[in-house]
């Protein structure tokens, strides 16, 4: 799209876009981390991430604020209107897509006192493909591309699939050998709290659906099982 | 949407094209007014929105080298037919213009001169009714109730579009033609006559040229974007503000220009 | 600023040059001023010298001399209405040392030649006056007045004297007895034009200017307005339009004379009107006005905002109702004040007038526009070539007057225009 003819405003908008694809990058990082001190069981690294969550909590509310302005004195309409109520709602997916990760590394931090266990490594497993979908969608926003993003929104049936698979294979762990129950609840809630970063990164397809085509993403998405009726 | 696609027209256009000399002013415009809905015409200057409202009440005739092609009905009837009286058209088609332009008269005469040179009131006691009736429905009544006798001019620049606008109705029109109504209005008046653009829509069809974006947007149901003497893009008001289709009516609405 | 590339240097001029800069501006400024209102001052200079002149010699032109003698209305003569004789006898037995015939002439001449008039309307008011004797005042002759006045010296033996030792010893006796007197000259604004000075009146001309005047309101009026609202509302703008305009600019430019000889030719001679007489006056006072006022007429309706037109338009009205209703009165105010700056400008014409024979010398006060009549600038044009020193002062007397009449038109456009004036 050519240029407003307010240059401050194309300043201003391309600075909203850059915040938020900083914090992407940091929910992104924030995320790998996580993993990370689970996989390695390190403590230090997951307390780095707990703390790091401030940062991306901080990113949001400059967002939050900058949208507020934005709307108030350039009473944007169209795509830019689009724009900046996308970026406001994909700075508070990313924010919570960040409080899921702390509160990962968070449980980590509690596994790490217990013995390991196996079915770390399905969670990981997990952990890798939301990762990934994570990552299509902030570079599909980034790039604007709508394709990228529809692919991200079909990809969350395959999150859903390894989830449901996930538990069950937990809820069996647990059965075989009740010493586990403590460590593998916890992995429980982190599969969750993964599988909700996958969700959070479907809205926000859906909503930079909206911000490049103008209309909501149409159809219904595709589930994988409920884990409610195994 | 107010209107049922499946009504007519009031005003239907359809292949409209008006030529100031050599000049092609507005190129081939097919536009449908549907009854009580307000349409915004926007789009920068010379873009032949403005022209296109004077085709509506046939002002372009006072233009000596203005010719217009293409067929305009008012509720069916060809506004360009021959035995159409360009007087009589004008009395279902009031306008509103720019600039707030009451006679150097008095209040009452400013909405009486209608009524009076279309016949309209048997009586001085009809003839008060239809002024009073007119400031009413402009809401300018209450204000100018005991000084219906001071000029027209008097008035404050709202109330003065206030009066013009009491001054259209008068003549109980079925469509007013508003040619940027607000653009030399602060705020408040602004929002005042917005108000009776809203009250209006009830008994008349209105049709709003208007280079505020926000205005179009907050009085309108409907919005046409013209570009270059022609119309680019027509919709409901709200889709054409937050999804334009088309990249000039994006680009303009945005203020991407040039 | 150590930077001294180019564009720093512009961008930061030293301030001395600044401040010097607005120095040379201001004083250009007031330079300009001072010219301006030097060359107001030199206007008023000259305007004030003129009035000056003008009022200095012309002011004495409204008083005129009498003077008292006892008359007998002896039926006898009342009878012959020789009133001239009455005057003569009473003349004779005021100064009864008086004998020879050259003498007694020239005791007569102290007298106006027109002064009987005053005894005839006396006795015709009063016709029980006959055989009584009565001190009457009468018009003192030219000179007789002009040597009260100390226009002509009263030096017996001067050179150049209009009036005799003999005549100044007798004025003297008048003067000495307190019959000699100055009194507000009612015949100088009563009167129609006479050979004698003590008899000439403006009246004549003013009635003449009045009924040329009215001719040219009643034919140029409705002839430029019809002309201004149809060329500036309804004339289609093409080439016919533009020629026919620019003739109109032409014609305010045409020498008066020419309109003159137009009305010669063709009121006079083709139509066969009568010469001298205010009709044709005012016939051709109107050409010489049309111009202007198709000019100001077409500049007031083009000053009526297209704003207004288009709202009546708006709201159904035709282009007749428009102008009609809209249009018209809102540049009255200024047709008007147009039309009275033409008049004003044809109330002075002299040159076009002279064409059409209102010149001729006419004695009396016209009745109606075809009865021959002067106007008061030909008025001032006949006074200042005729030579008796007392028309001096009453051609100055009859510039007053027709200043006084321009004034009083001007006055009026003045005063219409605050009238009428509306604000939109």
């Amino acid at each position: 799209m050519s240029e407003h003819t307010v240059k401050s405003f194309d300043e201003e908008l391309s600075h909203l876009s850059n915040t938020i694809a900083r914090m992407g990058g940091l929910a992104e990082a924030q995320l790998g981390a996580a993993l990370q001190a689970l996989g390695n069981r390190d403590s230090d690294l997951a307390v780095r991430v707990v703390a790091a969550d401030a940062q991306v909590d901080e990113l949001e509310q400059e967002v939050q604020h900058f949208t507020v302005r934005l709307l108030a004195l350039r009473q944007p309409v169209a795509a830019d209107l689009r724009q900046i109520v996308a970026a406001l709602k994909i700075a508070s997916e990313l924010e919570r897509i960040a409080d899921y990760a702390a509160n990962v590394a968070k449980r980590a931090l509690v596994l790490n006192q217990q013995a390991a266990v196996k079915p770390v490594g399905a969670v990981i497993n997990l952990a890798r493909l939301v990762q990934s979908i994570l990552k299509d969608i902030m570079d599909a926003y980034v790039e604007q591309d709508v394709d990228k993003a529809i692919g991200v929104w079909n990809r969350d049936e395959e999150v859903d699939d390894l989830y449901t698979g996930l538990f069950r294979e937990l809820i069996t762990y647990m059965m075989e050998d009740p010493r586990t129950i403590t460590a593998c609840t916890h992995l429980m809630f982190m599969a969750k709290n993964i599988e909700r970063i996958g969700d959070h990164a479907t809205n926000i397809a859906e909503t930079l659906h909206f911000l490049v085509v103008g209309t909501p993403l149409k159809g219904s998405r595709p589930k994988g099982p409920s884990v409610e009726a195994p | 949407m107010s209107h049922s696609p499946s009504l007519p027209a009031k005003v239907r256009a359809r292949d409209i094209n008006v030529h100031y000399g050599d000049k092609h002013a507005l190129k081939h415009v097919d536009l449908d007014i549907h009854a009580h809905e307000v349409v915004a015409l926007i789009g920068p200057s010379g873009c032949g929105k403005s022209t296109f409202l004077r085709c509506i009440n046939r002002m372009n005739d006072q233009v000596d080298s203005a010719r217009v092609t293409g067929l305009l009905t008012l509720d069916g009837d060809d506004i360009y037919d021959r035995a159409v009286d360009v007087v009589q058209l004008r009395a279902r088609v009031g306008m509103v213009f720019q600039k707030p332009n009451p006679f150097p008269k008095s209040i009452f005469d400013n909405v009486a001169y209608g009524p009076r040179i279309h016949g309209m009131a048997r009586d001085q006691a009809e003839l008060d009714e239809i002024v009073m009736t007119s400031l009413e429905r402009a809401g300018l009544l209450a204000e100018v109730r005991d000084r219906l006798d001071e000029p027209g001019t008097s008035l404050s620049g709202g109330q003065q579009q206030r009066l013009c606008i009491a001054r259209a109705i008068a003549v109980s029109p079925e469509l007013i033609l508003m040619d940027e109504p607000c653009s030399a209005l602060d705020p408040i008046a602004t929002a005042r006559v917005e108000e009776l653009i809203d009250e209006l829509r009830e008994n008349f069809t209105i049709v709003i040229v208007t280079h505020s974006m926000q205005q179009a947007a907050r009085v309108s149901q409907r919005t046409a974007f013209f570009h270059l003497g022609e119309l680019v893009e027509v919709g409901d008001t709200e889709q054409i503000f937050t999804n334009p289709q088309h990249p000039l009516t994006q680009g303009y609405i945005t203020g991407r220009f040039g | 600023m150590t930077d001294n590339s180019p564009t720093a240097a512009a961008a930061h001029r030293p301030s001395l040059d600044a401040a010097a800069h607005v120095r040379r501006r201001y004083a250009a400024e007031r330079r300009f001023k001072a010219i301006g209102l030097g060359a107001i001052f030199l206007a008023l200079g000259f305007l004030a010298i003129l009035l000056w002149t003008i009022v200095s010699n012309g002011l004495s032109a409204f008083m005129q001399t009498y003077i008292r003698v006892d008359v007998r209305f002896d039926a006898e003569s009342v009878a012959g209405e020789d009133y001239q004789g009455a005057i003569k006898s009473a003349l004779y037995a005021r100064f009864p040392a008086v004998e020879s015939r050259g003498e007694r002439r020239e005791l007569a001449a102290l007298l106006s030649s027109g002064a009987d008039t005053a005894l005839r309307r006396m006795l015709t008011a009063d016709p029980s006056l006959v055989g009584t004797t009565k001190p009457v005042w009468l018009v003192a002759s030219d000179d007789v007045d002009m040597a009260i006045k100390g226009h002509i010296s009263r030096q017996p033996g001067a050179s150049g004297n209009r009036l005799t030792d003999r005549q100044l010893g007798w004025l003297g006796e008048l003067e000495a007895a307190g019959t000699v007197e100055k009194r507000f000259n009612t015949i100088l604004l009563s009167s129609g034009d006479s050979r004698e000075p003590e008899l000439a009146g403006l009246w004549g001309a003013v009635v003449g200017s009045v009924f040329s005047l009215v001719i040219t309101l009643i034919v140029s009026f409705p002839l430029g307005v019809a002309t201004a609202v149809y060329l500036e509302e309804f004339a289609p703008k093409n080439r016919w339009t533009a020629l026919i305009e620019v003739n109109i600019n032409n014609l305010a430019a045409v020498p008066s004379v020419v309109f003159g000889l137009l009305g010669l030719a063709i009121f006079l001679n083709f139509l066969g009107m009568p010469r001298s007489a205010p009709l044709v006056g005012g016939l051709v006072l109107a050409l010489i006005c049309l111009p202007t006022i198709i000019i100001a007429g077409r500049a007031a309706l083009k000053a009526v905002p297209p704003s207004i037109r288009e709202a009546a338009l708006g709201l159904g009205a035709s282009r007749l109702q428009v102008v009609n209703d809209h249009v018209l009165p809102l540049a009255m105010p200024g047709i008007m004040t147009g039309t009275i700056l033409g008049m004003a400008h044809a109330l002075g014409e002299t040159a076009p007038l002279l064409m059409i024979g209102m010149v001729a010398f006419i004695v009396d006060i016209p009745a109606s526009p075809l009865d021959p009549s002067a106007v008061l600038p030909v008025q001032v044009y006949l006074w200042a070539d005729s030579p008796e020193r007392a028309f001096v002062e009453r051609t100055s007397a009859a510039i007053m007057a027709l200043l006084l009449f321009l004034g009083a038109m001007n006055l009026a456009a003045i005063l219409l225009r605050k009238k009428f004036e509306r604000r939109w």
